[in-house]
């Protein structure tokens, strides 16, 4: 029983550890939750993370970040329902499935918490569960527009790589791809899951059953960085267009190097910063923007590259 | 209690104090004492323990509680189901298909949902009985065709993988509410009017209470604790399943249908997750492809917090169902206290480990090892 306590007291004290330092740097005024529906393994919200930190610092208010581990939505809604009855100031969240969370930020913003959707979802759904505001990138219009660059530029036929198939707005980015081309979207979105290795294979697997291929596009880093690994091997790097949603190290690489045409950048960094900042501004002097914010679509090319190469990954 | 022990020279005395550390519970309810104190240390404040803040922490440990008491049972009779989480996705989809899909009244659509994937349980369980091969092999090749079906279908016929408008089909349904809906709400405007907990500020609901009634799955995960355990420690089929999963061939020798057990144990766990997939889709109105990942492990994981063995043959509901609670309250803990959400994975280890440990050290005790 002795060596049973001992541990008891070493796991207690293993735990309480971050939680003390947790509570030191926990900043004066008021307190905002950001909720996503990425799991732990995509690395693309780490911008989001860092701009989220920024704007706690410079607004001085307190932030947190919270995330569903698996990207499990139903778990998701769990946090927000969490978050809520912590009592923060404003709750900053993506609507990636309507269904299952506007009931619980319904729920946040009755209870008086101010909400701002940011990323996924549209303006429409933002306004219907009462939120005060979107800040986002219309994915299907993005696609579109990138749809109508690349017709501009002779695409006929594309493969779309998505690495979350389970996210039906990141496919609407296909579908507007899709029609911006004016070819309907088919068999050209491969599910390509999560594992690099696994997503490198099915798009050589792709290009080998489909060799007249024109275009590429992939809809983040996740998808985009072992497609540039298997064009490389392939030696098809350079000579397919390729086209990419978001940014990240390789992907800025590939820009320079020219295997990748253009970037998509919604810019993340606005998504988790304004609405901070937002609401911080709402809470102390009680203004508020008279509409939505779009962050994006800028079309990253091969020309002005340099700010975002210095912050790739960081805050771009 | 010795007293009564000295009439049968057969049964071996025993100090209370080692009867009580031999029990299975035990360590899930010196862990669910623990996480209490720790959080009501750490937490009190944070809204962890207002009306709102309990429902989440328990609506989330009765999730768990759900699926443990099924992965329990089929534990003790000595097998793994690690097709739980995928089931849970297939089972969703399956409702979602049949009732705004094909358009059935969602009574039937549920009912062929149980029907279908408590087949496939069986089917489980009569593979590992023919084939002898580990539970654990068959029921990943499970997880696999599962999860395959849950994207593959959705996305062949209705081009997404979320397929929504469940609620709607559900309207005046008479099994959807024994699923997705509400008990108790007067206690809760009562408690609201004696300001006992909170009401809505704005919005077309306020003045209710912040919470409207205790769901349905709270009810369910309750009521499925409380079959487990009684057909685990009071029924003739209990002892079949202690025995199955302790030595199934010396329980074979002495009559227990020992392969009938095992296969009506993967169905119980097929049917569990059934339970929590038609919950979680009443009450969200949506079905997702990914719905339900890693659930398998968050089940294996709380049974094991609970105290059930491995190996199979030792276990209670009653541990599982504490193990789900130290989980659901550790895991909604975490954030309600401002850890680094990053870091949450590392206490989830953190805790599995030191139970493990302590299960282990129970072990010893029983098999009198040193």
């Amino acid at each position: 029983m002795t060596s049973f306590l001992k541990t008891a007291a070493m796991t207690a004290l293993v735990a309480a550890a971050p939680l003390l330092a947790a509570g030191q740097a926990a900043a004066e005024g008021e307190r905002y939750v950001l909720v996503s529906h990425a799991p732990d393994s995509d690395s693309w919200w780490n911008t989001i993370r860092n701009a989220l930190a920024l704007a706690g610092e410079q607004m001085g208010v307190e932030v947190e970040y919270r995330n569903p581990p698996t990207g499990d939505i139903a778990d998701m809604a769990r946090i927000i329902e969490q978050a809520t009855a912590s009592g923060p100031d404003g709750i900053i969240t993506t609507l990636a499935d309507f269904d299952v969370l506007s009931g619980p930020i319904r729920a946040a913003v009755d209870s008086g918490v101010d909400v701002i959707i940011m990323n996924s979802g549209t303006p429409e759904q933002a306004a219907e569960v009462g939120a005060l505001m979107y800040v986002g990138q219309p994915e299907y219009d993005a696609g579109l527009a990138a749809g109508q660059r690349a017709a501009r530029d002779g695409v006929t036929s594309f493969l779309c790589v998505n690495h979350v198939i389970s996210n039906p707005v990141v496919a609407e980015r296909c579908q507007g791809f899709a029609d911006g081309l004016g070819v309907d979207l088919g068999d050209s979105m491969i599910d390509s899951g999560t594992d690099p290795s696994e997503i490198q294979n099915r798009v050589l697997a792709y290009l080998n059953a489909n060799p007249d291929t024109d275009a590429i596009l992939t809809l983040g880093p996740t998808s985009a960085d072992p497609t540039i690994l298997a064009l490389e091997s392939n030696g098809m790097a350079g000579d397919i267009y390729f086209g990419t949603f978001d940014l990240g190290d390789n992907i800025v690489q590939a820009i320079r190097d020219g295997v990748i045409e253009w970037g998509i950048d919604q810019q993340p960094f606005l998504q988790a910063y304004l609405p901070v900042v937002v609401l911080t501004n709402y809470h102390r002097y009680g203004v508020l923007p008279g509409n939505n914010i779009n962050s994006g679509p800028g079309f990253i090319t091969a020309d002005g590259l340099e700010l975002v190469e210095e912050f790739a990954g960081e805050f771009r | 209690m010795s007293d009564t022990a000295t009439g049968d020279e057969r049964v071996k005395e025993m100090s209370g104090f080692r009867k009580a550390l031999i029990r299975p519970e035990l360590g899930g309810i010196v862990g669910t004492v623990a996480v209490f104190t720790f959080f009501l240390l750490f937490a009190a404040d944070s809204g962890m323990f207002n009306a709102q803040g309990i429902m989440n922490w328990s609506t989330v440990s009765a999730q768990f509680m759900i699926i443990a008491v099924g992965a329990c049972m089929l534990m003790i009779a000595g097998e793994f189901d690690l097709s739980v989480g995928s089931m849970i996705g297939f089972a969703g989809m399956s409702i979602a298909i049949f009732s705004v899909t094909l358009g059935w009244p969602v009574w039937m659509a549920i009912l062929t949902t149980f029907a279908l994937c408590i087949s496939i349980g069986a089917l489980n369980g009569y593979i590992v009985i023919k084939t002898g091969l580990p539970s654990f092999i068959v029921t990943l090749a499970a997880l696999f065709i599962l999860r395959g079906f849950t994207i593959f279908f959705p996305q062949t016929i209705e081009r997404r993988t979320i397929i929504g408008g469940i609620d709607d089909a559900a309207e005046g349904d008479w099994l959807a509410p024994i699923f997705g809906g509400e008990i108790g709400q007067p206690i809760f405007v009562w408690l609201a009017d004696l300001g006992l907990i909170d009401v809505f500020e704005r919005g077309n609901r306020a003045g209710e209470p912040v919470i409207d009634g205790i769901p349905m799955l709270i009810v369910w995960a309750i009521a499925l604790v409380i079959f487990g355990h009684i057909v685990l420690t009071r029924t003739r089929f209990g002892n079949w399943i202690f025995a199955a999963g302790g030595d199934a061939q010396a329980a074979r020798y002495v009559g227990v249908p020992v392969n009938r057990v095992k296969i009506l144990m993967f169905m119980f766990t097929a049917f569990c997750a059934t339970v929590f997939a038609t919950c979680q889709v009443m009450e969200f109105g949506s079905a997702g492809a990914d719905r339900g990942v890693l659930k398998e492990f968050e089940a294996i994981i709380a049974v094991v917090i609970g105290g059930a063995l491995l190996t199979g043959g030792y276990g209670s509901v009653v541990g599982a169902a504490l193990g789900a609670l130290i989980f659901g309250v550790v895991q909604q803990g975490l954030f309600f206290a401002g850890v680094e959400s990053s870091l949450f994975r590392v206490f989830l280890g953190v805790i599995l480990l030191f139970a493990v440990i302590l299960n282990t050290y129970i072990r010893r005790i029983i098999t009198g090892e040193r």
